[in-house]
């Protein structure tokens, strides 16, 4: 081979390639939560970019709290950070209806829109547009003990009232052994104590606002959720229950100090996963509590992903979300952690998966509580938002924090019940009347 | 006449002074320790001191989920960066208002402390609608010039009341023999100012290793450094306490090693002017 | 002494830093200003001239600035007391003779190397956590009910993360000024029968009383914008709701940029009043 072949083959393949990376090479950025299904999720990139070659993925793994700080503020900013970002059933409406988002219609015949759970795909359509692709789902049901149900002379209905929650908490309390009845968020946060409070309130009858968007924190309902929540908790619950929110009970009735935790579906694979939990062999499942008004005390959310409409890269964003959650998604998680531990709650074909079903004994109580969730009529009396455990509106989260700050303060024992409402109902009416209700 | 010093009150004063000493450092060796045990003995009741399984698979769990090296190389890249600038920026600086000080010198110090003051979520806004229209968002340049802005008035004050103590007598000699300002700089100076800088140069690289507003708020990849490495680990599901503290041990571990090495250098001239 | 070219000189070696501290003064200052008489909130796509003073009158008549205010002044009294009375202590401590020296010096200074988020994570996880923690298993260990820090202490608890990671920095710069007396002077007195606590009272904390004051004035300065301890252990909760929290609530939280913005230029208002009161006493000693 002569030198000037070599370089004229040399010049061709170098073109050639210069020619690729000109064509495809595109680098998407992901912000998620640091959730087991999201690194996961993050751990099947190469299967991925394997099957899209040209597409790179970055992904920006946060905690909730700074994800969703960071992401508001991006897109608020129109900073065009992110191709990808990961956001909830309560930002999607809102984030949707500002022309925030690009619309995902047209995910391609693969992702078979319609196998989508009616509940879960409503909440993330607007005017007819889907403007996020559930990644998973979750209500919100009873995880409790079966021994320590047992050893306590007590049989779990499949839908329990509270009132049954109160004695049987009471009932499995063992403080010298550091066993607490019931294990509930108290920690302060919209998306915290007060999706669960606002959830629960629900079955007492309560709402946010009345017709006319007049707070409704003076009302008896409340009175009567906050008070049952506070008793139950000082009765029953763990040692700084204020500061436990979802990771905190987590991580509390995994090593077995909890006798029942009311909280996300999409918990009860991780309390049943033997490598993680020291109680999966004796884990039971019910439908959240009611108080025989109608409601039950589930709520409705899905993390999805969507893609801002500053994306610079929204074939390849499109692209990665229909594999992500797509109907094929889960046979590819399945193969490699078992079928308990794929994303629930998106896909009606998944509730008709038998490997599914026997890998996962939670799955019929997952569904079931899904779909008794109505985000238009989560109350006994009609409501002017849409929301189970938030009222979509922008104003929420940062009201609702400020509330969730006074309820777990009530928790903490710093002030009463009473006082609690009374700041609520304050903080609400000023909110609502500076942003012109 | 050096005062006499009992053998026994050394031994009390040590065995005081080892006790306190351990207990400020206990945090960090609980947290070194932990990041070595499985989840399950990281909550182990009673804990566990020496005697646990120990095991490397935190940091291997760690690595594989996050690119350290990356991060590792940003913080450094950010922290060196930001105090090199801010350090060519400061030294003139602080030197004319040390040995060449007017009316206003005071007034000009104080007024650059106070810049200090603005909170920065409160300009959050603001900086980052520049650095979006100028598309400088996540970058490292971006944020060097952020950190030196943030911390320059710290590194100016700090070689200000050093340079000060520096008499004023060795000047005047050296401009009696002629030197000019810059070898009066050059040579008569610099030599006597290096430990004050080195001092500067490494608190500065602290302030700017450990900023976690900016740093986290105008960030996303490319410039992310390791306060955003550990932004995803610090409340996952589940048990997690021994993988935080992986994760902890590595956004600490090369500043500490840093310090530590450094730390006589460090103290040198950490005075702000405290000692006359 | 100085002659007219070194002092045009000088002031040419100013410009830059005062250049450049001017402009990121006053550039985002003035869009702060800007956006604070707006109704800017992003989230419902406002952003409508003009609000005049109404951002500011709402954000000081909310019953949450006059606690933020009383929260923050406590907060950074309680860290200024433990580290300046603890870094006292450990400086005279450090300055005795012990074998070892270097290694307890080590030791003590580590925790200001550490990142504030990550000590934050640890204290909060590790020790004050209720059940997991390390002071849990210690109080049930002694037979106690495990205290529940961060909502019963909460701002005690805040104030034991930060001032473990400022009492480093308070101990060397006191430590210096200890170091900095005539032991000759001290044996004097020694000699004439002074007592442990004159000597200490009369000659060693006059003489540490500028050390102290340049202590107070650079941890002010840094504890004002505590944030990352908050947002980690509490979120703002339990009565720990700074003004920098609250400037951080009303912007990110709620997304009231314009509201924010007025609560921004309070809190700078506020931090400089202090700040001017600090520093006349620390400039007065600077002359000295």
């Amino acid at each position: 081979m002569t030198r000037t072949t070599r370089a004229l083959l040399g010049a061709t393949a170098l073109t050639a390639m210069g020619f690729a990376a000109a064509a495809q090479d595109t680098t998407i950025t992901i912000a998620t939560v640091n959730n087991g299904d999201m690194i996961r999720m993050q751990g099947l990139t190469d299967v991925f970019e394997a099957e899209n070659p040209g597409i790179t993925v970055e992904w920006v793994t946060l905690e909730e709290n700074v994800l969703r700080q960071n992401v508001t503020t991006d897109i608020a900013t129109g900073g065009g950070q992110y191709d990808i970002i990961t956001i909830g059933t309560y930002e999607v409406p809102i984030w949707g209806e500002r022309g925030w988002l690009q619309s995902l219609n047209d995910l391609g015949d693969d992702y078979n829109i319609d196998d989508l759970l009616p509940a879960i795909r409503g909440g993330l359509t607007v005017d007819g547009n889907l403007y996020a692709s559930p990644f998973y789902g979750e209500s919100s049901m009873v995880m409790y003990r079966t021994d320590l149900m047992e050893a306590a002379g007590l049989d779990m209905p499949d839908a329990p009232t509270w009132e049954f929650i109160r004695e049987a908490a009471i009932a499995m309390t063992d403080r010298d052994n550091d066993i607490y009845g019931v294990c509930l968020r108290g920690k302060p946060g919209w998306g915290e104590n007060m999706a669960f409070l606002t959830a629960m309130s629900n079955s007492f009858g309560a709402r946010w606002f009345d017709e006319n968007w007049t707070p409704q924190f003076d009302s008896e309902a409340w009175a009567t959720t906050l008070n049952f929540y506070l008793d139950l908790l000082n009765q029953a619950g763990p040692p700084g229950a204020a500061n436990n929110g979802f990771n905190e009970n987590l991580a509390l009735f995994q090593t077995g100090h909890c006798g029942m935790w009311i909280d996300a579906t999409v918990a009860a694979s991780f309390v049943t996963n033997p490598d993680d939990s020291q109680v999966a062999d004796s884990v039971g499942f019910a439908l959240a509590p009611d108080n025989g008004l109608g409601p039950r005390g589930n709520w409705l959310w899905a993390w999805s992903l969507a893609i801002p409409s500053s994306s610079d890269a929204p074939d390849a964003a499109r692209a990665f979300i229909s594999w992500a959650t797509g109907p094929g998604y889960v046979g590819l998680v399945a193969e490699n952690e078992g079928w308990a531990n794929v994303p629930p709650g998106t896909r009606t074909s998944l509730y008709e998966n038998q490997d599914y079903l026997d890998a996962a004994p939670f799955a019929q109580m997952t569904l079931d509580s899904i779909n008794s969730a109505d985000p238009t009529n989560p109350t006994v009396d009609p409501v002017p938002y849409t929301g189970v455990q938030f009222v979509a509106i922008p104003e929420f989260a940062g009201l609702a924090t400020e509330i969730g700050q006074v309820f777990s303060a009530a928790l903490a024992g710093q002030t009463t019940a009473e006082d609690a409402l009374a700041q609520a109902q304050d903080l609400a009416t000023e909110e609502m009347e500076a942003a012109g209700y | 006449m050096a005062r006499a010093i009992t053998t026994q009150r050394k031994i009390t004063l040590t065995a005081v002074a080892w006790i306190i000493a351990l207990l400020i450092f206990f945090p960090i060796l609980w947290t070194i320790l932990t990041s070595f045990k499985t989840e399950a003995d990281a909550i182990a009741d009673p804990p566990l001191f020496l005697n646990f399984h120990w095991t490397l698979e935190n940091y291997a769990v760690v690595q594989d989920r996050s690119d350290y090296m990356r991060y590792l190389w940003n913080s450094i890249a950010i922290a060196v960066g930001s105090t090199a600038l801010g350090i060519l920026i400061a030294v003139p600086a602080a030197w004319s208002m040390a040995f060449v000080p007017g009316k206003k010198t005071k007034d000009i110090l104080l007024w650059m402390l106070s810049t200090k003051m603005l909170p920065a979520v409160g300009v959050l806004y603001p900086i980052r609608l520049i650095l979006i229209q100028t598309g400088l968002l996540d970058t490292k340049g971006a944020l060097i010039v952020i950190l030196t802005l943030i911390n320059l008035p710290i590194i100016v004050w700090m070689l200000y009341t050093y340079f000060k103590e520096i008499p004023g007598e060795i000047l005047e000699a050296a401009r009696m023999d002629g030197a000019t300002l810059r070898s009066e700089i050059l040579y008569v100076l610099t030599p006597m100012a290096v430990p004050g800088i080195a001092s500067t140069v490494l608190l500065n690289i602290i302030l700017a290793w450990n900023e976690a507003f900016w740093t986290l708020t105008l960030t996303t990849v490319d410039a992310a450094p390791l306060t955003a490495f550990i932004a995803s680990y610090s409340s996952p599901e589940g048990l997690f306490y021994a993988k935080l503290s992986a994760a902890s041990t590595m956004a600490i571990a090369p500043i500490l090693i840093m310090g530590w090495f450094s730390q006589k250098q460090l103290v040198r001239g950490l005075t702000f002017g405290a000692v006359k | 002494m100085a002659t007219q070219h070194s002092r045009s000189a000088a002031r040419l070696m100013m410009a830059p830093a005062v250049f450049v501290l001017l402009v990121w003064m006053l550039v985002p200052l003035c869009l702060t200003l800007w956006f604070s008489v707006m109704d800017y909130r992003p989230m419902r796509g406002t952003f409508d001239c003009c609000e005049g003073l109404g951002n500011y009158t709402r954000f000081v008549t909310s019953s949450s600035f006059q606690d933020a205010v009383v929260t923050t002044l406590m907060m950074v009294g309680g860290i200024l007391l433990i580290t300046v009375i603890g870094g006292i202590l450990l400086a005279l401590l450090l300055d005795q003779p012990i074998w070892g020296q270097g290694p307890v010096r080590i030791l003590v200074i580590a925790p200001f190397f550490v990142m504030p988020t990550v000590s934050a994570l640890v204290w909060k996880n590790m020790f004050m956590n209720p059940v997991n923690g390390l002071f849990a298993h210690l109080w049930r260990g002694l037979g106690m009910e495990p205290i529940d820090w961060l909502s019963q202490l909460p701002l005690f608890s805040i104030i034991l993360i930060v001032a473990w990671m400022w009492l480093p920095f308070a101990t060397l710069i006191l430590l210096t000024s200890v170091q900095s007396m005539s032991s000759e002077q001290l044996e004097a007195a020694e000699m004439d029968g002074a007592g442990a606590f004159s000597r200490f009272f009369y000659m060693i904390l006059p003489h540490m009383a500028r050390a102290i004051t340049v202590v107070i004035l650079i941890q002010t300065i840094f504890l004002l914008s505590i944030f990352a301890e908050i947002f980690v252990t509490t979120g703002g909760a339990f009565g720990t709701r700074t003004l920098t929290y609250l400037v951080y609530q009303r912007v990110i939280e709620s997304q009231n940029v314009g509201l924010g913005s007025a609560g921004g230029i309070i809190a700078v208002i506020l931090a400089n009043i202090v700040a001017l009161v600090l520093m006349r006493i620390v400039g007065k000693n600077l002359d000295a």
